[in-house]
């Protein structure tokens, strides 16, 4: 593609941008992600490694950071799979039936990117706090829902349920129904349809937000911060382990944790433009 | 197998799609849904075949109602406009998916089911395209994939949706033929949906004219080409001039030798080849002349226009049609006068 552009300019010399401008646009862009992305980056990584690979490794190996690494992975254990299912219901019934709110169920889907994480996880903590709507319900029947796992989950369910959902949405409108009009007319039943035809057309896309579902879940600190309690050991995950390390001044344990979320960025990233690859050969 | 439709209606929200539609489609035949964009011709296809439900009426198939009928139980092929092969699948498997999906009992081995699929591969004249995808192929080759896929699972029911309508014209000529000589071999009832009135009667046994959600008339190409039951069938099918005996435009009528004081209708619908056309010897002998004229292959179309008079400026033009040979013979220059000469005319109110 750029190299097509390229060339289209060079046909055209009139088109061309002047030389100096080229250059100054290409020198903010790259100035700016060395000074906002990579710096940052190293500064994580020197900053983890300042006492040596034994402080490194003994900050990661204390139980509380260990807890943390585990509620964390229990999370997005919870929330990516629900969420793969409620986007793909969602896409389904947006992208291929005709209802009454329509619109209105697109806009929803994407509240949690528009309200501020804060507010989200003030939602919850209304709604199963102590004082909250169901809160004497919940003590009631012995259910703890705030300060606690469920919380956790339930925040980060909201604040990363639109991935999957935003994802497959253009892509089944643009793939339309007619393949699988084909395949119910061949005699293939709704599953068949479905595991035979949707699903191999829209694998890469679905890949895609649950890769950005995960990387959310995992890093998700605003709402999960205001319903978690930070009780060390039970109810924090990464993100509110490196807070608290940082402010007791355990810069390498802080640091340390901090290069775990980094290194998952960097794994995102990489399967992101995998995954992107893949999909724009798959439309070829 | 026989088709019947009795009462079908269909709405979408304010618009009626289709409008009390009664059809009956006799075993083995080859017929055209005809109609302009909008008419319902596809609303009604996808109703017989079970992708949209009526909202009142019934659909017989072999005197066997099937209106609460599942499309995958319907047995019928569906052939899309736009093909919808399955991308991510090589020609070989789109054509076996129809046998691959059926329930265990009653489907057959792998070999069977490559010795039926190269056999309809070969029917269509693609076996060599067998381990393609889909994006290799021209939209031709695409089309006649897709036909031998429905028809891989035998089909009692052959529906196709405007399925040349996004061919080249050569391509589309083409496979026109081909498929009217394929129902000749295979007779499976088939219906299919198309808005070009040309490619309906040269491919149809029967054409079905649809507009506005209604039908306007049912019959064999030549019968609705002859012997149209309405004005809207008169000017869908073919060409043809309009005249009002109640405007200006009598005095053609009177002209080519239509009596007006009892004419069956106030609209003259006349063929453009049911205009006889000679020389006048003298200007004097008639105000029409020859305007222009374009060749058409083996015949001429004439455009003939009254001499111009001051009060109306935008002209009535009359289109008449004519072998190459008979226009020779005429020895006309533009601006010939002309005596006219209808020897048929369609009466409409």
């Amino acid at each position: 593609m750029h190299v097509a552009t390229a060339k289209t300019f060079t046909a055209q010399p009139t088109f061309r941008d002047p030389q100096w401008l080229r250059f100054a646009l290409i020198l903010i862009a790259v100035s700016f992600i060395v000074l906002f992305l990579c710096v940052p980056l190293i500064l994580v990584l020197s900053e983890a490694f300042a006492k040596g690979w034994q402080a490194y490794a003994n900050a990661l190996s204390q139980p509380e950071a260990i807890s943390a690494v585990k509620l964390t992975l229990l999370t997005a254990l919870a929330t990516v799979p629900l969420n793969t299912l409620f986007g793909l219901c969602a896409a389904w019934a947006i992208t291929r039936f005709e209802f009454p709110g329509k619109s209105l169920l697109t806009t929803l889907i994407d509240l949690p990117f528009s309200v501020s994480p804060v507010i989200s996880g003030l939602i919850f903590v209304l709604m199963f706090g102590a004082q909250g709507w169901f809160g004497e319900w919940l003590s009631a029947h012995d259910i703890k829902i705030i300060f606690a796992i469920p919380g956790i989950i339930l925040a980060t369910l909201f604040i990363t349920f639109p991935f999957v959902a935003r994802e497959l949405i253009p892509l089944m409108q643009e793939m339309g129904s007619e393949e699988e009009e084909a395949a119910l007319s061949l005699g293939a039943g709704a599953w068949t349809t479905f595991f035979k035809i949707t699903l191999p057309n829209i694998k890469w896309g679905l890949l895609y937000g649950v890769l950005l579902c995960n990387a959310r879940a995992m890093g998700e600190f605003g709402a999960v911060s205001v319903v978690s309690g930070h009780i060390r050991g039970l109810t924090n995950t990464l993100p509110l382990h490196i807070e608290v390390s940082y402010n007791e001044y355990d810069f390498v344990g802080a640091f340390a944790s901090a290069s775990i979320l980094a290194g998952l960025a960097i794994v995102t990233l990489i399967l992101k433009s995998f995954l992107e690859w893949k999909q724009s050969q798959n439309r070829v | 197998m026989s088709i019947l439709l009795n009462n079908i209606s269909k709405n979408f929200g304010q618009f009626a799609a289709l409008y009390d539609i009664n059809l009956e489609i006799p075993e083995g035949e080859l017929v055209a849904l005809l109609g302009p964009s909008g008419c319902g011709k596809t609303t009604l296809l996808r109703i017989i075949a079970g992708l949209e439900n009526p909202d009142a009426g019934s659909v017989a198939l072999n005197g066997k109602n099937i209106t609460d009928q599942h499309v995958s139980n319907r047995g019928i092929g569906f052939v899309f406009q736009h093909y919808a092969l399955f991308r991510h699948m090589t020609v070989f498997d789109n054509v076996a998916f129809g046998l691959r999906v059926k329930p265990k009992k009653q489907r057959p081995s792998e070999a069977t089911i490559a010795k039926k699929v190269h056999a309809l591969l070969d029917l269509v004249q693609l076996d060599w395209l067998h381990d393609r995808f889909p994006d290799q192929l021209s939209g031709g080759q695409r089309q006649r994939i897709a036909l031998a896929r429905a028809l891989a699972v035998e089909p009692s029911v052959l529906l196709l949706d405007e399925p040349f309508g996004a061919l080249d014209a050569s391509v589309r000529k083409d496979l026109r033929l081909w498929l009217r000589h394929l129902h000749q071999e295979l007779h499976v009832t088939s219906i299919f949906v198309t808005h070009d009135q040309e490619e309906a009667m040269e491919v149809a046994s029967q054409v079905v004219v649809l507009n506005h959600g209604k039908i306007e008339q049912q019959g064999i190409p030549s019968e609705i080409y002859d012997h149209p039951q309405n004005a809207f069938v008169s000017k869908f099918i073919g060409q043809t001039n309009v005249f009002h005996v109640e405007k200006e435009d009598s005095q053609w009528l009177e002209h080519a030798g239509i009596v007006l004081d009892d004419p069956q209708g106030l609209i003259a619908h006349v063929r453009p080849h049911d205009i006889q056309i000679e020389k006048a010897q003298k200007p004097e002998e008639s105000p029409i002349i020859l305007k222009d004229w374009q060749h058409l292959g083996a015949t001429i179309r004439l455009e003939l226009s009254k001499v111009q008079s001051q009060a109306n400026a935008a002209n009535h033009i009359v289109y008449a049609q004519m072998p190459n040979e008979q226009f020779k013979n005429l020895n006309l220059n533009r601006g010939d006068h002309v005596l006219l000469q209808i020897k048929q005319a369609h009466w409409f109110n």
